[in-house]
Parts: C-alpha cells; structure tokens; sequence
C-alpha cells in the first residue's frame, strides 16, 4: 500500500524556465482527507507545484502519485486523471460564452458522457450548494466575483474530484467577498475533502490546515502542522515572511 | 474646357444610359452579385475556420499544409486563381457543376476567402485566454473537446466584425467572375455593366454599377465599425469598477 493512495506525492520535482530554477527537488505527501496549505513570498514557486498536481506544468525530472496513479508516467491518460482533480483558479476563468448553469454542466456532458438533464440537475445541486440557487441562468460576467469564485468551485466539485486544488482562490476578491468562498472551502476541509491549497490567507491555513508548507525559492523551507509552524517558526526565513504578512 | 466636360460626362454619366441599364442591373445583376458573395462567403467561412484549427494545431504537418494554403491564395493575383479554378477544373474534366459557371465561380472565389477568413478565425482563436484553456483541461476535456467547445465559440464572436468587413470584399471579389463568361441570367452587377459597356462603347454602365456596389458597401462598412467601436468600448464589468 502506497503512503500517497488517495492523496497526492510529489517525489524530488525539478522544474526551470530558462536558466531559472523554479521547483527545486521537491518532496512532499498531501496526504488523503486532509487539507494542506501552501504558504510562500512570491515567486516561490507555489502555483507552479500546485499546476504539477494536474500537469498543467510537467516537472523536468522526478515522480508525481496522484490518487495511487502515477501521472508522470508518459503513457498515462491524463484527461481521465484530471477528471477526477478539481482545480479552482485565481481569476476563476469561468466559461465567459456559457451560463453559469452551462459552466457548472458542460463537463459532466463531455466528460462524464452524462445526459443533458442529469448533468444539469447535478449541476443545479451544486450551485445550491456553494449558495447560488436562482442565478444559474445568468452569464457568469453579471456575478459578482465571490459569486463567480463559487460557481469555479461547483464547477470543480461537479465533476466529484478526489483531490481539489485551489491556487490562491480569493486573491482576485474584494475583501467582503471573501469570507463567503473561505467559507465554502472550509466548509469543503471539514467533509473530508483532500486539499491543496496556496493561499495568503494565514488565518484560513491556521484554522483549516491540517499541514502547512512553507516554500521558498523552489524548496520547501518547513512543513508542519498549523499550530506549530505558525507559533514556533524554525527557520529565520519564515519568520521573516510570517513577521511580514501577520 | 467646357468641351473636355462634356465629354466626361458623356463617357462616364450618360444619364439615358443609365436608366436604361438600371433595371437590368437591379434584378440579375444585383441578386446574382449577392447570392454569389454569400455563397463564397459560406464556403469562405467552413474552409476558413477548419484552416484556422489546423493553423493553431500542435501537430507540425498540419500546421504546415495550412500555412501553405493560406500562403499561395492569399499570395497569388485572385484573378489568376479565379481562371484557374473556373476554367481549369472542367478542362481538367472535374466538371464538379457541370458547365454551371456560376457554381465555379462561387467556388473559386469561396477558397481564395477561406485562406482569408482563416488568418481572420486563427486570429480569433488565439485571442481566447489561457485560463480558459486551462480550465476546460483541468476538467478533463480533451484538446478537441476543449477547442470545439470553448475555443471555437468564444473565438469566432471575437471576429465577428472582420468578418464581416471580409463579406465587403467578396462583394467587391465577385466582379472578377466576369471572365469566366456567365450566361445572361447568370450575370452579376459588373458583368452586365461591361456587356453594356462594350455594346454601346460608353462606360455609363459601369458608372451605374459603380453606384449599386458603393450603396452596398459603404452603410456596411459603416455598421462594421460601429460595431467594432461597441465591441472595443462596451461595458465590461472591469471599466465599470474602474470608473
Ligand atoms: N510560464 C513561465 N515562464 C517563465 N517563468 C515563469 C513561468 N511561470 C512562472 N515563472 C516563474 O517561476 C517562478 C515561480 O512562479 P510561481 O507562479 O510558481 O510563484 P508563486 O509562488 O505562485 O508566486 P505568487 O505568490 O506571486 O503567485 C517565478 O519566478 C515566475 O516568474
Ligand atoms: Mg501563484
């Protein structure tokens, strides 16, 4: 039995652009039913390890286990992988020429090869979920961006991912918007969901983490549970950012 | 001074002339010269957007085929390709439309415009945003799913004007089927402008049609900015933000 089946292992990631080094020999198991937070100063290289998670960036060198899958494997059907990886974006990027009801239903079509009116029942119990019953016929550039953001996460959480990556999901809202989706996204680490989550917010981390990571110039610096890393910091780098940001 | 004038106005704006052409023009020549456009235009449009994904393709042989494509009828003279193709194809015995030359005519025209329209649509397509891109994946679509799906749709809004502005070309493109000699019920504005050019040696005719192609193209390129200029300024929730 794999330590990482039904989470995520990334073993010794290398990643560059150019001559820069962006992943440096990262290790690191999110283990499943379990929320961890990843925490960085910009350009640490956060979102880059997370888009790995999926493959939107392929490392250069080293493994990736995704839900007992090996990803990194050249052979392996990524589509179906993916199908099974929510991912909720900064900027949302909801479908601008579709419905939020279209946005939240077109993969369980595509994908999951379901009718149209189960995929949209399915779709319509989504929304109710993340709070936005009623509005499933309007374009998604007439919501406000919380309630964009929470359309990405029904969207995401339709397809039943086994896995829901979040690249700093409520770093585009205004900050009375953003209580409701970190609501949501707690609400989402309570029911079992397995998290991986870049964030700013060291508050949600504290509360929500069952694990933080705290990256670097493309090395993890420190992980540990949120109590310990945010109250007895090791290294004086994480200090340092803590000091900043709290 | 006067008498170099009035020979101008002879030549150019003999008004018996022209009423006497008008007719004619109005109903072949008009229908004929629209009906043609629009029929090059659709076929503009098929061709051009299955070019344009072959264009943005990741697969290298594709890419190149289409580049060439849209190198050599974008590249040649479109009055050579226009002979070659209305002329060529049923001496080559591919009598596709038999001897009908206006289908060749339209179908000439219809792949000059599709080397066109597929710079208009790839332009189009690679306007649509990478978060799109990457979110459509993530969910597991496949590159085809995701273009046909995402890509296409939100590209080809995006176009719609240029395209448009294209459609105006092709009206004014048709009047080069004139060689290829259409029968009389075939004719469009210009050829029968010329047949009556040449039979009363006086180019009022063309005049006249010259008049029927700017009442066409000018309120449409007027309403093709117009709405480019709403497209470009129109409210988008950012600017309202910003305000
Ligand atoms: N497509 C790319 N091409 C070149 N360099 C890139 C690319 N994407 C990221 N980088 C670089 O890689 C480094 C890590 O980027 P990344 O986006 O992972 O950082 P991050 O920790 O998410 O930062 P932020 O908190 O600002 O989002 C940065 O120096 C960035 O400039
Ligand atoms: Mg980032």
């Amino acid at each position: 039995m794999h330590p990482s089946t039904g989470g995520v292992r990334f073993e010794h990631i290398m990643k560059s652009y150019g001559p820069v080094r962006v992943l440096d020999d990262i290790t690191l198991d999110v283990p499943r039913a379990m929320t961890t937070c990843i925490i960085g100063p910009s350009g640490s290289g956060k979102s880059t390890l997370l888009r790995c998670a999926n493959l939107l960036e392929r490392p250069e060198a080293g493994r990736i286990i995704v839900d007992g899958i090996t990803i990194t494997d050249p052979d392996v059907n990524i589509d179906a992988i993916r199908s099974r990886v929510g991912m909720v974006f900064q900027h949302f990027h909801l479908f601008g020429h579709l419905s939020v009801l279209d946005n939240v239903a077109l993969a369980l079509r595509k994908v999951r090869r379901l009718p149209r009116a189960e995929a949209e029942d399915r779709a319509l119990a989504k929304l109710n979920e993340v709070g936005l019953r009623g509005l499933e016929r309007r374009r998604p550039t007439d919501l406000s961006g919380g309630q964009q953001q929470r359309v990405a996460i029904a969207r995401a959480l339709a397809m039943e991912p086994a896995i829901m990556l979040f690249d700093e999901a409520t770093s585009a809202l205004d900050p009375e918007l953003v209580k409701g989706v970190l609501a949501i996204m707690r609400d989402l680490a309570t029911s079992g969901m397995t998290m991986l989550v870049v964030t700013h917010e060291m508050r949600f981390a504290r509360e929500a983490a069952g694990q933080v990571i705290f990256m670097d110039q493309g090395k993890i610096v420190e992980t540990a549970p949120p109590a310990q890393l945010f109250d007895h910091p090791q290294s004086p780098r994480l200090q340092q950012f803590l000091d900043q940001v709290l | 001074m006067l008498k170099g004038l009035l020979r101008i106005q002879q030549t150019f704006f003999d008004l018996h002339l022209i009423v006497r052409v008008m007719p004619n023009l109005l109903r072949v020549g008009l229908p004929n010269t629209f009906i043609l456009a629009l029929l090059a235009t659709l076929i503009g449009i098929a061709l051009g957007l299955i070019i344009a994904i072959g264009l943005i393709s990741s697969r290298r042989p594709i890419g190149i085929l289409c580049r060439f494509y849209v190198d050599i009828l974008r590249g040649l003279p479109h009055i050579l390709t226009i002979y070659l193709i209305g002329q060529g194809l049923p001496l080559a015995g591919l009598s596709l439309f038999g001897d009908n030359t206006y289908a060749y005519a339209a179908l000439a025209i219809g792949l000059i415009e599709g080397a066109y329209m597929a710079e208009i649509f790839r332009a189009g397509l690679q306007s649509v945003e990478r978060g799109q891109i990457e979110a459509a994946r993530t969910l597991g679509m496949t590159r085809a799913q995701t273009m046909l799906f995402i890509i296409v749709p939100q590209g080809i809004r995006r176009v719609l004007p240029p395209l448009t502005g294209q459609f105006i070309l092709v009206i004014k493109g048709t009047a080069l089927v004139f060689l290829l000699g259409l029968t009389a019920s075939q004719r469009d504005l210009f050829s029968i402008a010329q047949d009556s050019a040449i039979n009363n040696a006086n180019l009022s005719p063309l005049t006249a049609a010259g008049f029927i192609y700017l009442a066409l193209t000018v309120p449409m390129t007027y309403a093709v900015n117009a709405w480019e200029r709403r497209l470009r300024l129109g409210p988008t929730p950012q600017r309202r933000t910003a305000l």
